[in-house]
Protein backbone atom coordinates (compact mmCIF):
# COMPACT_ATOMS: atom_id res chain seq x y z
CA UNK A 1 0.00 0.00 0.00
CA UNK A 2 2.64 2.63 1.43
CA UNK A 3 6.08 2.10 1.19
CA UNK A 4 8.70 4.23 2.33
CA UNK A 5 12.38 3.26 1.32
CA UNK A 6 15.07 5.06 2.91
CA UNK A 7 13.59 8.47 3.55
CA UNK A 8 15.51 11.22 5.06
CA UNK A 9 15.03 15.01 5.77
CA UNK A 10 17.70 17.57 6.92
CA UNK A 11 16.81 20.60 8.08
CA UNK A 12 19.19 23.59 7.61
CA UNK A 13 21.02 21.82 5.99
CA UNK A 14 25.23 22.41 6.39
CA UNK A 15 24.67 25.20 8.83
CA UNK A 16 25.39 25.20 12.53
CA UNK A 17 21.17 24.45 13.19
CA UNK A 18 21.53 21.49 10.79
CA UNK A 19 18.70 18.73 12.02
CA UNK A 20 18.43 15.28 10.73
CA UNK A 21 14.49 15.39 11.55
CA UNK A 22 14.42 11.64 9.66
CA UNK A 23 17.00 9.46 9.21
CA UNK A 24 16.64 6.13 6.91
CA UNK A 25 12.94 5.75 7.57
CA UNK A 26 11.98 2.32 5.96
CA UNK A 27 8.03 1.68 6.44
CA UNK A 28 5.96 -0.86 4.85
CA UNK A 29 1.84 -0.07 5.35
CA UNK A 30 -0.43 -2.99 4.57
CA UNK A 31 -3.81 -2.18 2.87
CA UNK A 32 -6.34 -1.94 5.94
CA UNK A 33 -3.35 -1.03 8.45
CA UNK A 34 -4.13 1.20 11.51
CA UNK A 35 -0.64 2.51 12.58
CA UNK A 36 -0.43 4.24 15.53
CA UNK A 37 3.05 6.50 15.93
CA UNK A 38 4.29 7.77 19.47
CA UNK A 39 7.72 9.28 20.44
CA UNK A 40 8.61 12.08 22.31
CA UNK A 41 8.83 15.95 20.90
CA UNK A 42 11.30 16.43 17.91
CA UNK A 43 11.45 12.87 17.28
CA UNK A 44 9.95 13.32 13.27
CA UNK A 45 6.53 11.86 14.03
CA UNK A 46 4.67 15.28 11.96
CA UNK A 47 7.69 15.38 9.91
CA UNK A 48 7.09 11.75 8.64
CA UNK A 49 3.62 12.86 8.15
CA UNK A 50 4.54 15.86 5.91
CA UNK A 51 6.71 13.69 4.04
CA UNK A 52 3.99 11.61 3.24
CA UNK A 53 1.40 13.75 2.38
CA UNK A 54 4.01 15.78 0.58
CA UNK A 55 4.58 19.20 2.44
CA UNK A 56 7.70 18.61 3.22
CA UNK A 57 9.95 17.55 -0.04
CA UNK A 58 11.94 14.55 1.18
CA UNK A 59 16.03 15.21 0.59
CA UNK A 60 16.81 11.17 0.27
CA UNK A 61 14.59 8.17 -0.57
CA UNK A 62 11.04 7.46 -2.27
CA UNK A 63 8.13 7.01 -1.14
CA UNK A 64 5.37 4.80 -3.27
CA UNK A 65 1.27 4.53 -2.54
CA UNK A 66 -0.20 1.85 -4.19
CA UNK A 67 2.46 0.73 -6.30
CA UNK A 68 3.19 3.77 -7.81
CA UNK A 69 6.11 6.33 -7.10
CA UNK A 70 4.92 10.08 -5.75
CA UNK A 71 8.52 11.06 -4.27
CA UNK A 72 8.17 14.12 -6.43
CA UNK A 73 4.28 14.28 -6.40
CA UNK A 74 3.30 17.49 -5.58
CA UNK A 75 1.03 17.83 -1.97
CA UNK A 76 -2.14 18.66 -3.20
CA UNK A 77 -1.59 16.21 -6.45
CA UNK A 78 -1.19 13.46 -3.41
CA UNK A 79 -4.20 14.53 -1.52
CA UNK A 80 -6.54 13.21 -4.05
CA UNK A 81 -5.85 9.79 -2.20
CA UNK A 82 -4.29 11.15 0.86
CA UNK A 83 -7.20 12.45 3.76
CA UNK A 84 -5.60 14.28 6.25
CA UNK A 85 -5.95 15.83 9.85
CA UNK A 86 -4.31 18.20 11.46
CA UNK A 87 -3.56 19.22 15.62
CA UNK A 88 -4.76 23.14 14.94
CA UNK A 89 -8.70 22.43 14.44
CA UNK A 90 -8.56 26.04 12.77
CA UNK A 91 -6.57 24.43 9.63
CA UNK A 92 -9.11 21.57 8.03
CA UNK A 93 -11.79 23.85 7.33
CA UNK A 94 -12.52 27.43 5.74
CA UNK A 95 -13.81 29.57 8.46
CA UNK A 96 -16.26 31.78 6.22
CA UNK A 97 -17.84 29.03 4.03
CA UNK A 98 -20.54 27.53 5.25
CA UNK A 99 -20.65 23.71 6.33
CA UNK A 100 -22.53 22.52 3.02
CA UNK A 101 -20.17 24.48 1.17
CA UNK A 102 -17.02 22.86 2.89
CA UNK A 103 -18.51 20.07 2.40
CA UNK A 104 -18.89 20.37 -1.30
CA UNK A 105 -15.40 21.32 -1.41
CA UNK A 106 -14.03 18.18 0.02
CA UNK A 107 -16.87 16.25 -1.95
CA UNK A 108 -14.67 17.08 -4.83
CA UNK A 109 -11.85 15.54 -3.94
CA UNK A 110 -9.37 14.57 -6.87
CA UNK A 111 -12.27 15.42 -9.45
CA UNK A 112 -11.38 18.73 -11.79
CA UNK A 113 -12.54 21.60 -10.42
CA UNK A 114 -15.83 22.41 -12.86
CA UNK A 115 -17.84 25.69 -13.42
CA UNK A 116 -20.65 23.26 -12.05
CA UNK A 117 -22.55 24.39 -8.91
CA UNK A 118 -20.57 23.63 -5.92
CA UNK A 119 -23.02 22.23 -4.14
CA UNK A 120 -25.71 20.39 -6.17
CA UNK A 121 -29.47 19.74 -4.70
CA UNK A 122 -28.75 15.66 -4.68
CA UNK A 123 -25.37 16.47 -2.54
CA UNK A 124 -27.18 17.73 0.30
CA UNK A 125 -29.52 15.04 1.45
CA UNK A 126 -26.13 13.33 1.39
CA UNK A 127 -24.26 15.96 3.24
CA UNK A 128 -27.00 16.22 5.96
CA UNK A 129 -27.14 11.62 6.54
CA UNK A 130 -23.33 12.06 6.72
CA UNK A 131 -23.44 14.99 9.11
CA UNK A 132 -26.12 13.01 11.44
CA UNK A 133 -23.90 10.47 11.82
CA UNK A 134 -21.33 12.54 13.50
CA UNK A 135 -24.72 13.30 16.23
CA UNK A 136 -23.28 16.69 16.81
CA UNK A 137 -26.84 18.07 15.22
CA UNK A 138 -24.52 19.92 12.58
CA UNK A 139 -26.80 18.58 10.28
CA UNK A 140 -29.73 21.12 11.07
CA UNK A 141 -27.29 23.97 10.90
CA UNK A 142 -25.54 23.31 7.27
CA UNK A 143 -26.06 27.38 6.46
CA UNK A 144 -23.51 27.98 9.54
CA UNK A 145 -20.31 29.73 8.47
CA UNK A 146 -17.58 26.82 9.88
CA UNK A 147 -15.90 29.93 12.06
CA UNK A 148 -19.03 29.79 14.23
CA UNK A 149 -18.22 26.04 15.82
CA UNK A 150 -16.30 25.12 18.39
CA UNK A 151 -13.13 23.30 17.92
CA UNK A 152 -13.92 19.61 18.55
CA UNK A 153 -17.16 20.42 16.14
CA UNK A 154 -14.35 21.51 13.46
CA UNK A 155 -12.20 18.42 14.32
CA UNK A 156 -15.87 16.03 13.81
CA UNK A 157 -16.21 18.13 10.50
CA UNK A 158 -12.95 17.57 8.59
CA UNK A 159 -12.52 14.48 9.68
CA UNK A 160 -16.09 13.85 7.72
CA UNK A 161 -14.67 15.87 5.04
CA UNK A 162 -11.04 14.15 4.91
CA UNK A 163 -12.85 10.63 4.25
CA UNK A 164 -16.57 11.92 2.74
CA UNK A 165 -14.19 10.73 -0.46
CA UNK A 166 -12.74 7.43 0.88
CA UNK A 167 -9.01 8.18 0.67
CA UNK A 168 -6.31 5.27 0.34
CA UNK A 169 -4.73 6.64 2.99
CA UNK A 170 -5.95 8.94 5.94
CA UNK A 171 -3.15 10.59 8.05
CA UNK A 172 -3.99 12.34 11.43
CA UNK A 173 -1.24 14.17 13.22
CA UNK A 174 -2.62 14.26 16.66
CA UNK A 175 -6.10 15.56 15.47
CA UNK A 176 -7.55 15.20 19.10
CA UNK A 177 -4.39 17.14 21.36
CA UNK A 178 -6.33 20.53 21.10
CA UNK A 179 -9.57 19.40 22.04
CA UNK A 180 -10.67 18.73 26.01
CA UNK A 181 -10.70 15.16 27.08
CA UNK A 182 -14.36 14.41 26.35
CA UNK A 183 -14.61 15.87 22.73
CA UNK A 184 -11.16 14.19 22.34
CA UNK A 185 -12.69 10.76 23.59
CA UNK A 186 -15.73 11.25 20.96
CA UNK A 187 -13.78 12.58 18.12
CA UNK A 188 -11.59 9.53 18.72
CA UNK A 189 -14.37 7.40 18.63
CA UNK A 190 -15.89 9.01 15.65
CA UNK A 191 -12.21 8.03 14.18
CA UNK A 192 -12.30 4.61 14.71
CA UNK A 193 -15.94 3.77 13.15
CA UNK A 194 -15.65 5.79 10.14
CA UNK A 195 -11.82 4.28 9.75
CA UNK A 196 -13.50 0.55 10.74
CA UNK A 197 -16.69 0.97 8.25
CA UNK A 198 -14.80 1.61 5.17
CA UNK A 199 -11.74 -0.25 6.11
CA UNK A 200 -9.15 2.67 5.60
CA UNK A 201 -5.66 2.55 5.77
CA UNK A 202 -4.48 5.09 8.56
CA UNK A 203 -1.79 6.29 10.51
CA UNK A 204 -2.41 7.88 13.43
CA UNK A 205 0.27 10.21 15.75
CA UNK A 206 -0.60 10.54 19.17
CA UNK A 207 0.39 11.57 22.57
CA UNK A 208 -1.71 9.47 24.24
CA UNK A 209 0.13 5.66 24.53
CA UNK A 210 -3.50 4.45 25.91
CA UNK A 211 -4.84 5.30 22.87
CA UNK A 212 -1.95 4.32 20.75
CA UNK A 213 -1.98 1.02 22.49
CA UNK A 214 -6.08 0.99 22.24
CA UNK A 215 -6.70 1.90 18.89
CA UNK A 216 -4.99 -0.10 15.47
CA UNK A 217 -3.20 -3.08 15.13
CA UNK A 218 0.26 -1.46 14.94
CA UNK A 219 2.39 0.37 16.79
CA UNK A 220 5.33 2.34 15.97
CA UNK A 221 7.70 4.05 18.54
CA UNK A 222 9.95 7.32 16.94
CA UNK A 223 13.17 8.55 18.30
CA UNK A 224 15.26 11.04 17.20
CA UNK A 225 13.99 10.61 13.19
CA UNK A 226 14.11 6.95 14.06
CA UNK A 227 11.46 3.99 13.89
CA UNK A 228 13.21 2.45 16.79
CA UNK A 229 10.53 0.12 17.92
CA UNK A 230 7.78 -2.01 15.81
CA UNK A 231 5.17 -2.88 18.14
CA UNK A 232 2.08 -5.84 16.80
CA UNK A 233 0.52 -9.04 17.02
CA UNK A 234 0.96 -10.77 19.83
CA UNK A 235 3.11 -8.41 21.74
CA UNK A 236 1.39 -6.07 21.08
CA UNK A 237 -1.64 -7.20 22.80
CA UNK A 238 0.19 -7.94 25.56
CA UNK A 239 1.65 -4.36 26.15
CA UNK A 240 0.70 -2.21 29.05
CA UNK A 241 1.91 1.15 28.92
CA UNK A 242 5.00 0.66 31.69
CA UNK A 243 5.89 -1.78 29.75
CA UNK A 244 6.25 0.28 26.46
CA UNK A 245 7.71 3.00 28.93
CA UNK A 246 10.19 0.62 29.65
CA UNK A 247 11.21 -0.58 26.15
CA UNK A 248 11.32 2.65 25.10
CA UNK A 249 14.01 3.98 27.90
CA UNK A 250 16.17 1.04 26.97
CA UNK A 251 15.94 1.40 23.41
CA UNK A 252 16.08 5.25 22.51
CA UNK A 253 18.86 7.68 23.44
CA UNK A 254 16.76 10.41 25.41
CA UNK A 255 14.57 9.33 27.81
CA UNK A 256 9.96 9.73 27.14
CA UNK A 257 9.33 13.04 29.11
CA UNK A 258 6.39 13.01 31.48
CA UNK A 259 4.09 14.77 28.76
CA UNK A 260 3.56 11.54 26.83
CA UNK A 261 1.94 9.74 30.06
CA UNK A 262 -0.30 11.94 29.21
CA UNK B 1 -31.41 39.22 13.95
CA UNK B 2 -31.71 39.81 17.27
CA UNK B 3 -32.87 42.97 18.88
CA UNK B 4 -30.37 44.08 21.52
CA UNK B 5 -29.00 48.24 22.00
CA UNK B 6 -25.98 47.36 20.09
CA UNK B 7 -27.84 46.14 16.70
CA UNK B 8 -30.73 48.70 17.41
CA UNK B 9 -27.99 51.61 17.57
CA UNK B 10 -25.77 50.29 14.85
CA UNK B 11 -29.33 50.12 12.49
CA UNK B 12 -30.19 53.89 13.29
CA UNK B 13 -26.65 54.93 13.21
CA UNK B 14 -26.80 53.30 9.34
CA UNK B 15 -30.82 55.04 8.69
CA UNK B 16 -28.93 58.17 9.34
CA UNK B 17 -26.33 57.90 6.98
CA UNK B 18 -28.95 57.03 4.44
CA UNK B 19 -31.44 59.36 4.89
CA UNK B 20 -28.59 61.87 5.07
CA UNK B 21 -27.14 60.70 1.81
CA UNK B 22 -30.83 61.06 0.52
CA UNK B 23 -31.35 64.80 2.08
CA UNK B 24 -28.21 65.55 0.57
CA UNK B 25 -29.36 64.28 -2.84
CA UNK B 26 -32.26 65.77 -3.01
CA UNK B 27 -31.61 69.11 -1.71
CA UNK B 28 -28.14 70.09 -2.67
CA UNK B 29 -27.52 68.39 -6.39
CA UNK B 30 -28.98 69.14 -9.24
CA UNK B 31 -30.64 66.31 -11.17
CA UNK B 32 -28.00 65.86 -13.95
CA UNK B 33 -25.10 65.30 -11.10
CA UNK B 34 -27.28 62.96 -10.06
CA UNK B 35 -27.46 60.89 -12.74
CA UNK B 36 -23.80 61.40 -13.75
CA UNK B 37 -22.41 60.44 -10.30
CA UNK B 38 -24.45 57.69 -10.40
CA UNK B 39 -23.17 56.75 -13.70
CA UNK B 40 -19.92 57.13 -12.65
CA UNK B 41 -20.04 55.09 -9.50
CA UNK B 42 -21.45 52.49 -11.65
CA UNK B 43 -18.85 52.57 -13.40
CA UNK B 44 -16.08 52.42 -10.29
CA UNK B 45 -18.48 49.57 -8.88
CA UNK B 46 -16.85 46.92 -11.33
CA UNK B 47 -13.24 48.30 -10.34
CA UNK B 48 -14.60 47.25 -6.33
CA UNK B 49 -15.41 44.10 -7.44
CA UNK B 50 -12.26 43.46 -8.44
CA UNK B 51 -10.73 44.63 -5.57
CA UNK B 52 -13.38 42.63 -3.51
CA UNK B 53 -11.72 39.60 -5.05
CA UNK B 54 -8.17 40.52 -4.67
CA UNK B 55 -8.76 41.90 -1.04
CA UNK B 56 -11.48 40.08 0.34
CA UNK B 57 -11.48 37.09 -0.96
CA UNK B 58 -8.12 35.91 -1.70
CA UNK B 59 -7.15 38.30 1.31
CA UNK B 60 -4.32 39.74 -0.92
CA UNK B 61 -3.46 43.30 -1.48
CA UNK B 62 -3.14 43.88 -5.11
CA UNK B 63 -1.26 46.59 -6.27
CA UNK B 64 -1.43 46.35 -9.52
CA UNK B 65 -4.70 47.75 -10.15
CA UNK B 66 -3.36 50.92 -10.71
CA UNK B 67 -1.61 49.89 -14.02
CA UNK B 68 -4.59 47.61 -15.39
CA UNK B 69 -7.19 50.13 -14.62
CA UNK B 70 -4.88 52.60 -17.00
CA UNK B 71 -4.18 48.99 -18.97
CA UNK B 72 -8.13 49.25 -19.46
CA UNK B 73 -8.10 52.88 -20.41
CA UNK B 74 -5.16 52.55 -23.25
CA UNK B 75 -6.85 49.61 -25.09
CA UNK B 76 -10.46 50.71 -24.68
CA UNK B 77 -9.67 54.63 -26.00
CA UNK B 78 -7.08 53.06 -28.97
CA UNK B 79 -9.79 50.71 -30.31
CA UNK B 80 -12.52 53.54 -29.54
CA UNK B 81 -10.24 55.74 -31.64
CA UNK B 82 -10.20 53.57 -34.52
CA UNK B 83 -13.61 53.12 -34.76
CA UNK B 84 -14.10 49.35 -32.69
CA UNK B 85 -15.36 50.51 -29.16
CA UNK B 86 -16.82 47.59 -28.02
CA UNK B 87 -13.90 44.98 -29.27
CA UNK B 88 -11.92 47.63 -27.19
CA UNK B 89 -14.00 47.28 -23.84
CA UNK B 90 -13.24 42.95 -24.57
CA UNK B 91 -9.67 43.00 -25.45
CA UNK B 92 -8.90 45.58 -22.47
CA UNK B 93 -10.95 42.92 -20.15
CA UNK B 94 -7.96 39.83 -21.63
CA UNK B 95 -5.40 42.37 -21.41
CA UNK B 96 -6.52 43.00 -17.79
CA UNK B 97 -6.51 39.51 -16.63
CA UNK B 98 -3.83 38.83 -18.48
CA UNK B 99 -1.27 41.37 -16.10
CA UNK B 100 -3.24 39.86 -13.37
CA UNK B 101 -2.14 36.11 -14.48
CA UNK B 102 1.49 38.30 -14.49
CA UNK B 103 1.23 39.20 -10.62
CA UNK B 104 -0.19 35.67 -10.03
CA UNK B 105 3.08 33.95 -11.37
CA UNK B 106 5.29 36.25 -9.50
CA UNK B 107 3.31 35.78 -6.39
CA UNK B 108 3.24 31.92 -6.32
CA UNK B 109 6.08 30.50 -8.70
CA UNK B 110 8.57 32.75 -8.44
CA UNK B 111 8.03 33.65 -4.46
CA UNK B 112 7.70 37.66 -5.06
CA UNK B 113 6.19 39.31 -2.00
CA UNK B 114 2.69 40.37 -2.96
CA UNK B 115 2.81 43.73 -2.35
CA UNK B 116 6.21 44.06 -4.19
CA UNK B 117 4.71 41.79 -7.16
CA UNK B 118 1.90 44.10 -7.27
CA UNK B 119 3.95 47.70 -7.63
CA UNK B 120 6.57 45.16 -10.36
CA UNK B 121 3.52 44.47 -12.95
CA UNK B 122 2.01 48.28 -12.31
CA UNK B 123 5.22 49.51 -12.86
CA UNK B 124 6.02 47.48 -16.00
CA UNK B 125 2.57 48.32 -17.50
CA UNK B 126 3.25 51.92 -16.75
CA UNK B 127 5.40 51.26 -19.89
CA UNK B 128 3.23 49.18 -21.60
CA UNK B 129 0.06 51.47 -21.36
CA UNK B 130 2.39 54.78 -23.02
CA UNK B 131 3.33 52.42 -25.42
CA UNK B 132 -0.21 51.55 -26.51
CA UNK B 133 -0.97 54.96 -26.56
CA UNK B 134 1.58 56.39 -27.73
CA UNK B 135 1.25 59.66 -26.35
CA UNK B 136 -0.27 60.77 -23.09
CA UNK B 137 -3.91 61.36 -23.69
CA UNK B 138 -6.52 61.12 -25.98
CA UNK B 139 -9.69 62.15 -27.11
CA UNK B 140 -12.33 60.58 -28.38
CA UNK B 141 -14.70 63.27 -29.78
CA UNK B 142 -16.54 63.06 -32.71
CA UNK B 143 -15.70 58.89 -32.10
CA UNK B 144 -18.35 56.10 -31.39
CA UNK B 145 -18.37 54.63 -28.36
CA UNK B 146 -20.16 52.23 -26.02
CA UNK B 147 -22.41 54.86 -25.17
CA UNK B 148 -22.78 56.05 -28.16
CA UNK B 149 -23.83 53.15 -30.01
CA UNK B 150 -26.85 52.29 -26.74
CA UNK B 151 -28.17 56.05 -27.11
CA UNK B 152 -30.09 54.70 -30.57
CA UNK B 153 -31.84 52.10 -28.14
CA UNK B 154 -32.38 53.28 -24.77
CA UNK B 155 -33.14 56.73 -25.28
CA UNK B 156 -32.73 59.62 -22.84
CA UNK B 157 -30.99 57.79 -19.34
CA UNK B 158 -28.80 55.81 -22.09
CA UNK B 159 -25.82 56.18 -19.96
CA UNK B 160 -26.76 55.01 -16.84
CA UNK B 161 -29.03 52.31 -18.14
CA UNK B 162 -25.82 51.02 -20.14
CA UNK B 163 -23.76 51.33 -16.83
CA UNK B 164 -26.34 49.50 -14.78
CA UNK B 165 -26.99 46.56 -17.38
CA UNK B 166 -23.02 45.79 -17.72
CA UNK B 167 -23.07 46.01 -13.42
CA UNK B 168 -25.80 43.60 -12.87
CA UNK B 169 -24.40 41.20 -15.52
CA UNK B 170 -20.53 41.23 -14.12
CA UNK B 171 -22.43 41.21 -10.72
CA UNK B 172 -24.63 38.59 -11.45
CA UNK B 173 -21.46 36.50 -13.44
CA UNK B 174 -19.11 36.90 -10.29
CA UNK B 175 -22.32 35.52 -8.12
CA UNK B 176 -22.95 32.59 -9.80
CA UNK B 177 -19.15 31.80 -10.38
CA UNK B 178 -18.35 32.14 -6.70
CA UNK B 179 -21.46 29.52 -6.23
CA UNK B 180 -19.02 27.12 -8.74
CA UNK B 181 -16.70 24.33 -7.51
CA UNK B 182 -14.21 26.69 -8.82
CA UNK B 183 -15.15 29.48 -7.13
CA UNK B 184 -15.56 27.77 -3.90
CA UNK B 185 -12.00 26.27 -4.37
CA UNK B 186 -10.74 30.52 -5.14
CA UNK B 187 -12.89 31.19 -1.91
CA UNK B 188 -11.51 28.63 0.28
CA UNK B 189 -7.87 29.40 -0.87
CA UNK B 190 -8.43 33.41 0.75
CA UNK B 191 -10.00 31.41 3.65
CA UNK B 192 -7.45 28.32 4.82
CA UNK B 193 -4.38 27.97 2.34
CA UNK B 194 -3.98 24.59 4.06
CA UNK B 195 -7.08 23.00 3.28
CA UNK B 196 -7.25 23.83 0.44
CA UNK B 197 -4.24 21.70 -0.39
CA UNK B 198 -5.17 18.68 1.35
CA UNK B 199 -8.26 19.03 -0.29
CA UNK B 200 -6.14 18.26 -3.81
CA UNK B 201 -6.67 21.95 -5.06
CA UNK B 202 -3.87 23.61 -6.93
CA UNK B 203 -3.77 26.69 -4.43
CA UNK B 204 -1.21 28.17 -6.75
CA UNK B 205 -3.80 27.64 -9.68
CA UNK B 206 -6.62 29.20 -7.84
CA UNK B 207 -4.71 32.46 -6.78
CA UNK B 208 -3.58 33.25 -10.76
CA UNK B 209 -7.13 32.71 -11.81
CA UNK B 210 -8.39 34.86 -8.72
CA UNK B 211 -5.74 37.76 -10.12
CA UNK B 212 -6.65 37.68 -13.82
CA UNK B 213 -10.33 37.89 -12.34
CA UNK B 214 -9.78 41.07 -10.37
CA UNK B 215 -7.35 42.76 -13.16
CA UNK B 216 -10.09 41.86 -16.10
CA UNK B 217 -12.96 43.79 -13.80
CA UNK B 218 -10.40 46.66 -12.65
CA UNK B 219 -9.45 46.71 -16.78
CA UNK B 220 -12.90 46.56 -17.76
CA UNK B 221 -13.58 48.98 -15.90
CA UNK B 222 -11.21 51.36 -17.10
CA UNK B 223 -12.27 50.58 -20.40
CA UNK B 224 -15.90 51.71 -19.32
CA UNK B 225 -14.67 54.44 -18.14
CA UNK B 226 -12.54 55.60 -20.65
CA UNK B 227 -15.24 55.76 -23.02
CA UNK B 228 -17.99 57.18 -20.61
CA UNK B 229 -15.30 60.00 -20.13
CA UNK B 230 -14.50 59.87 -24.08
CA UNK B 231 -11.25 60.40 -23.05
CA UNK B 232 -8.08 58.20 -22.11
CA UNK B 233 -5.35 59.53 -20.27
CA UNK B 234 -1.92 57.57 -18.68
CA UNK B 235 -2.26 58.67 -15.77
CA UNK B 236 -5.96 58.23 -14.85
CA UNK B 237 -4.70 54.72 -12.84
CA UNK B 238 -3.54 56.84 -10.21
CA UNK B 239 -4.75 56.30 -6.47
CA UNK B 240 -7.32 53.86 -7.84
CA UNK B 241 -6.59 51.03 -5.45
CA UNK B 242 -7.74 53.57 -2.81
CA UNK B 243 -10.82 54.51 -4.56
CA UNK B 244 -11.58 51.15 -4.60
CA UNK B 245 -10.56 50.16 -0.99
CA UNK B 246 -12.56 52.78 0.44
CA UNK B 247 -15.91 52.02 -1.59
CA UNK B 248 -15.84 48.16 -0.12
CA UNK B 249 -15.09 49.65 3.15
CA UNK B 250 -17.79 52.20 2.91
CA UNK B 251 -20.25 49.26 1.63
CA UNK B 252 -19.93 47.31 4.05
CA UNK B 253 -20.73 49.55 6.46
CA UNK B 254 -24.35 48.52 5.45
CA UNK B 255 -23.59 44.77 4.49
CA UNK B 256 -22.35 43.13 7.50
CA UNK B 257 -22.65 39.91 6.99
CA UNK B 258 -19.64 38.23 5.05
CA UNK B 259 -21.56 36.60 2.46
CA UNK B 260 -21.20 36.88 -1.10
CA UNK B 261 -24.02 38.50 -1.61
CA UNK B 262 -22.91 40.98 0.51
CA UNK B 263 -20.16 41.43 -0.30
CA UNK B 264 -20.91 42.15 -3.75
CA UNK B 265 -23.56 44.37 -2.96
CA UNK B 266 -20.96 46.27 -0.49
CA UNK B 267 -18.69 46.51 -3.43
CA UNK B 268 -21.48 48.19 -5.98
CA UNK B 269 -23.46 49.95 -3.27
CA UNK B 270 -20.09 51.23 -2.03
CA UNK B 271 -18.93 53.01 -5.26
CA UNK B 272 -21.88 54.62 -5.77
CA UNK B 273 -21.93 56.12 -2.34
CA UNK B 274 -18.52 56.65 -2.59
CA UNK B 275 -19.46 58.75 -5.54
CA UNK B 276 -21.84 60.57 -3.84
CA UNK B 277 -19.74 61.61 -0.89
CA UNK B 278 -17.39 62.88 -3.71
CA UNK B 279 -19.96 65.14 -5.12
CA UNK B 280 -21.26 66.25 -2.15
CA UNK B 281 -17.94 67.62 -1.19
CA UNK B 282 -16.83 69.20 -4.22
CA UNK B 283 -20.59 70.83 -4.03
CA UNK B 284 -19.38 72.68 -0.69
CA UNK B 285 -16.40 73.34 -2.54
CA UNK B 286 -13.53 71.36 -2.79
CA UNK B 287 -11.44 71.78 -4.96
CA UNK B 288 -10.92 68.79 -7.40
CA UNK B 289 -6.92 68.31 -6.83
CA UNK B 290 -8.00 67.32 -3.77
CA UNK B 291 -10.30 64.46 -4.81
CA UNK B 292 -7.43 61.71 -4.09
CA UNK B 293 -6.53 62.98 -0.55
CA UNK B 294 -10.19 62.78 0.48
CA UNK B 295 -10.04 59.13 -0.86
CA UNK B 296 -6.87 58.50 1.74
CA UNK B 297 -8.95 59.78 4.28
CA UNK B 298 -11.68 58.16 4.10
CA UNK B 299 -10.05 54.93 3.91
CA UNK B 300 -8.06 56.25 6.90
CA UNK B 301 -11.34 56.84 8.99
CA UNK B 302 -13.49 53.69 7.89
CA UNK B 303 -10.47 51.31 8.98
CA UNK B 304 -9.62 53.18 12.29
CA UNK B 305 -13.59 53.00 13.24
CA UNK B 306 -12.83 49.72 15.34
CA UNK B 307 -10.36 51.28 17.06
CA UNK B 308 -11.50 54.42 17.45
CA UNK B 309 -14.80 53.19 18.82
CA UNK B 310 -12.91 50.77 21.16
CA UNK B 311 -10.59 54.35 22.49
CA UNK B 312 -14.40 55.71 23.19
CA UNK B 313 -15.57 52.50 25.09
CA UNK B 314 -12.37 52.41 27.54
CA UNK B 315 -12.70 55.98 27.86
CA UNK B 316 -16.27 55.84 28.79
CA UNK B 317 -16.38 53.22 31.02
CA UNK B 318 -12.90 54.53 32.89
CA UNK B 319 -15.24 58.12 33.30
CA UNK B 320 -18.71 56.82 34.08
CA UNK B 321 -18.48 53.52 35.11
CA UNK B 322 -18.32 53.26 39.18
CA UNK B 323 -15.97 50.19 40.67
CA UNK B 324 -13.75 50.44 37.53
CA UNK B 325 -11.53 52.96 39.03
CA UNK B 326 -10.67 56.45 37.62
CA UNK B 327 -12.04 59.63 37.97
CA UNK B 328 -15.33 59.61 39.64
CA UNK B 329 -13.75 57.41 42.36
CA UNK B 330 -11.08 59.99 42.37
Amino acid sequence: MLKLENVSITFNANTVNERKALRNINLDVKDGDFITVIGSNGAGKSTLMNAISGAYPIDEGSIYLDGKNITSLKEHKRATRIGRLFQDPLRGTAPNMTIEENLGLAYSRGKRRSLMPGIRKKDIGFFREKLSELDLGLEDRMKTPVGLLSGGQRQALTLLMATIVTPKLLLLDEHTAALDPKTAEKVMELTERIVKKDNITTIMITHNINNALKYGNKTLVMSQGKIILEIEGEERKNMTVEKLMKLYSDNADDSMSDKMLL
Amino acid sequence: MKLNRKTVISLLLKALILVFLIVIINTRLSETVVEGTFEKGLVFALLALGIFISFRILDIPDLSVDGTFTLGVAVSVMNAFNGNPIQGILLAILAGGLAGCVTGVLITKFNVQPILAGIITMTALYSINLKIMDRPNISLYRKDTLFTIMEKYFGAHYKLITCGIVVLIAGALMFTFLKTQAGMSLRATGDNEYMVRASSINSDRMKIIGFAIANALVSFSGAMYAQYSSAGDTNSGTGMLVVGLASIIIGEIFFTRHTILNGILAAVFGAIAYRFILAFAMNLGMDSNYTKLFSAIIVVIAISIPAIKNYFTTFYKRVFKKGNGGAVDA
